[in-house]
């Protein structure tokens, strides 16, 4: 009873929200556009059968999905072992947390794009490309909030950290850092996400060896193959989704025992 | 008094002793000006002032958190203990975990450390919560493990921060007489930091009074009831009328 009535709250509202949105989608494609013009918004069961469920559609999608994963992923791991580096300096000294922060900002206020001419400079047109771009989007949110959640460890416990003589070493592993681990997940989450968004990103400008999912969004659309197109855009979306859904069952398990996330 | 002294032992050299002491924040701030007394072993000396007249400073300068600006301070710190205002539990810990982390920070074997932590904690009466954390504890039991994890340390001298200030009047006072039951046990040299007067003259054997700040010492009382004490003596004559007297000297302050 009690999981039928949660099932009512929390996941019916969404349910009935995407049965709307599949019913404007063929409200669009069948009333409002003519049949020459209907490959602008193909009818949702066209996305499906000439998409996503046509094998040598899906394995090609798949392919490219999967070297855009690595290509997140690889730029995630990249950015967490640089952000963390940088934000446990910063933790450590005042000085170089007032030293390195405005180039932090910076680095956030600079649009990738205009970066695209030197990354291709320096790295060419092929993966490594793509996976710079990764970092560069998702360093920041790890770098800020690892250092939030270093610096969250209570007066308190610093002193009585103090009174019994702990490390440097030692305060930091046992208890600026797991003081850290909430904020370092919810970090992680929006980095995550925005590595996959890099990922996609990188392709459009970066095309050479490997394809990419973003590639094939932008051959699909120079193709006019809108089921296609669709199918190449539910996918990385569902990568996406994939990708915040993990992080958030990972801070569950780790943090969800003693914090208070949600 | 001899209750006070240690008995046969006579008079060996106080556990803190503090002369002309005085603190000056870099801003300005004078803290403390001229504190000077003595806390022994087996006695319970408590501080009360009104907020803000740096009782809390003094502590800070006891356990050498804080350096005073001049004066002397004789505090034996090699096992001091120190329960803060808040519990400063760990929330990533349980409560086991948390009251083993003193033994951990200086290295005791695990053995030892276990040890250590189970005594501590049947003598708070933390048993069967030994595996919550935190988050699922009362402001009453997360002061408790507080209590524990100093213990742990087998304090010879126990600085307390008006521990007790943000948990409810009953929890109060069944911390109060915990705290009272282990200082009876142990014969530490306690220095106790409050704003209740009563709780000042419940638990000590010497209450001080401080000024407004700058902090000074401007009254002094030798309490005398016999330990254990009780809600009886709580609530006996003799003992509203201490109270009313210090509360006096601390109006006047």
């Amino acid at each position: 009873m009690s999981t039928l009535s949660s099932f009512k709250r929390n996941i019916l509202p969404g349910i009935v929200f995407g049965v709307f949105i599949l019913a404007v989608w063929y409200f669009i494609s069948y009333v409002m556009l003519e049949p020459s013009k209907r490959f602008l918004l193909v009818p949702p069961h066209d996305v499906w059968t000439s998409g996503l469920a046509n094998p040598a559609v899906l394995m090609v999608l798949l392919d490219s999905l999967w070297s855009s994963t690595r290509v997140a992923v690889i730029g995630l791991l990249i950015s967490t072992a640089i952000g963390f580096s940088i934000a446990i300096l910063m933790s450590q000294t005042p000085l170089i947390e007032r030293a390195l922060f405005p180039y932090m900002v910076a680095l956030q206020a600079v649009p990738i794009l205009a970066l695209v001419p030197l990354i291709s400079f320096w790295a060419g047109f092929g993966q490594t490309s793509r996976i710079i771009v990764c970092v560069l989007i998702s360093l920041f949110p790890i770098i800020v909030n690892t250092l939030f959640g270093l610096q969250s460890a209570k007066a308190g416990a610093h002193d009585l950290f103090t009174l019994h003589n702990a490390s440097r070493w030692v305060r930091l592993r046992k208890l600026m850092f797991p003081a850290a681990l909430p904020a370092i997940f919810a970090g992680l989450r929006i980095s995550a996400g925005l590595s996959v968004v890099g990922a996609i990103v990188g392709d459009f400008f970066f095309a050479r060896g490997e394809v990419g999912i973003g590639q094939m969004i932008r051959q699909y659309s120079s193709e006019l193959a809108g089921a296609e197109l669709f199918a190449a855009i539910i996918l990385s979306s569902a990568l996406g989704v994939s990708v915040f859904l993990i992080f958030g069952w990972m801070s569950k398990f780790f943090v969800g025992k003693w914090a208070d996330t949600q | 008094m001899s209750h006070t002294r240690g008995g046969a032992e006579g008079e060996p050299a106080p556990a803190m002793s503090f002369r002309n002491v005085s603190m000056t924040f870099p801003d300005g701030t004078e803290a403390l000006k001229d504190v000077t007394f003595d806390v022994r072993r087996g006695e319970f000396v408590s501080v009360v002032g009104p907020s803000g007249c740096g009782k809390s400073t003094l502590l800070r300068i006891a356990s050498g958190l804080t350096q005073k600006s001049s004066g002397d301070v004789r505090v034996s710190r090699e096992n001091i203990g120190y329960v803060f205002q808040d519990a400063t539990l760990l929330e990533w810990r349980t409560t086991f975990q948390n009251v083993t982390l003193l033994c951990e920070l200086h290295g005791y074997p695990k053995a030892r450390q276990y040890e250590l932590a189970r005594k501590a904690i049947e003598l708070v009466g933390l048993q069967g919560f030994e595996h919550h954390y935190p988050k699922a504890l009362s402001g009453g039991m997360k002061m408790r493990v507080s209590l524990a994890r100093t213990l742990t340390m087998q304090p010879s001298i126990f600085l307390f921060d008006e521990p007790f200030g943000a948990v409810d009047e009953i929890t109060r006072e069944h911390l109060n007489d915990e705290t009272q039951r282990l200082f009876q046990k142990e014969r530490f040299a306690g220095l106790f930091i409050t704003h209740s007067i009563s709780e000042a003259v419940y638990m000590s054997t010497k209450v001080y009074v401080m000024s407004a700040r700058p902090g000074r010492i401007i009254a002094e009382f030798d309490v005398p009831y016999a330990y254990p004490r009780t809600q009886e003596t709580r609530y006996g004559p003799d003992f509203g009328q201490l109270c009313a007297r210090i509360s006096e000297k601390l109006r006047a302050a």
